[in-house]
């Protein structure tokens, strides 16, 4: 995935490879709907986490700005989130 | 899509685990519940896709005011088909003409107009498609199997946090008796990104 020469040239392709993709990227759109945020908000951050790891899978740095928002926003801090997922049980 | 948890009984991954924390965050904190979440999951799986666009697009070949109204303003004209909703506030559609081949691009992130094709590929997100498609649009289209004669001029539209953009490609010649719904039906995602000519 994600060189050149794997570009698809048709609409077959699956939208989410793994179903926590799905998850976070429906908490990000939720979080801007309930909040009453801007998708700039989110954008901005997502922006951010590309650029300081460009070649990460896309939707891990879509978690990351999840994370990011999360945090400036102080609906948790950075130390909750790395607990509970120390704690999530399989 | 599959269930990974009968997959991979034993180990979560390290971002499976950021992912259920966040989850289980905001879930306490009520600000989303596992219902929003699948909701949202399920209609970008199955029902938010270029399907829409293709209407959209179909529409506007038919129609000559709808088009005039969707390259006015496309959000509402994309609206009066009932389609809206996140990250299509703003959505520009531009038209493919004999002289101009347009294709979209967002280079720092992955603005895409979600309510009229869904969500984009990971061709899309990839970091050569963002960087070679402004450098060297022609080139890159010619690669995914897209070409644009010489003489026709390619613009490039990067997506912006105010913009959104949707290609409305030419109509193929030889169906002048066709329904809007089988016009709709020749209409692909990928034509409506402009990395293809139909």
């Amino acid at each position: 995935m994600g060189g050149v020469a794997s570009l698809p040239r048709d609409n077959g392709e699956l939208v989410f490879d793994a179903p926590w993709q799905g998850r976070v990227l429906a908490m990000a759109v939720g979080l801007v709907q309930r909040l009453g945020l801007s998708w700039e908000d989110f954008r901005a951050r997502l922006i951010d986490a590309i650029a300081d790891h460009p070649d990460r899978p896309y939707y891990e740095s879509w978690t990351a700005a999840l994370e990011a928002l999360v945090i400036d926003l102080d609906v948790a801090q950075a130390r909750d989130l790395s607990e509970r997922a120390l704690h999530i049980e399989p | 899509m599959s269930d990974d948890h009968g997959h991979h009984p034993t180990a979560l991954t390290e971002i499976e685990r950021r992912a259920r924390a966040l989850e289980e965050l905001l879930t306490e904190k009520g600000i989303v519940d596992s219902a929003f979440i699948d909701a949202v999951v399920e209609a970008y799986a199955h029902d938010i896709g270029p399907m829409n666009g293709a209407r959209v697009v179909a529409r506007a070949w038919v129609d000559p005011d709808y088009k005039l109204r969707l390259l006015a303003d496309g959000t509402a004209a994309i609206a009066e088909l009932g389609f809206g909703g996140a990250e299509g506030d703003h959505i520009e559609v531009v038209e493919n003409t004999p002289a101009v081949h347009n294709v979209v691009v967002c280079t720092l992130c992955s603005c895409y107009p979600w309510p009229v094709l869904g969500l984009p590929p990971n061709w899309y997100k990839s970091p050569p498609y963002r960087a070679r498609m402004v450098r060297e649009p022609r080139a890159l289209l010619r690669e995914m199997g897209c070409e644009v004669p010489d003489e026709v001029e390619i613009r490039v539209w990067d997506s912006s946090a105010e913009m959104r953009y949707m290609v409305l490609p030419q109509r193929p010649a030889g169906n002048e008796g066709a329904t809007e719904e089988e016009l709709a039906a020749l209409v692909s995602r990928d034509a409506m990104i402009g990395v293809q000519r139909l």
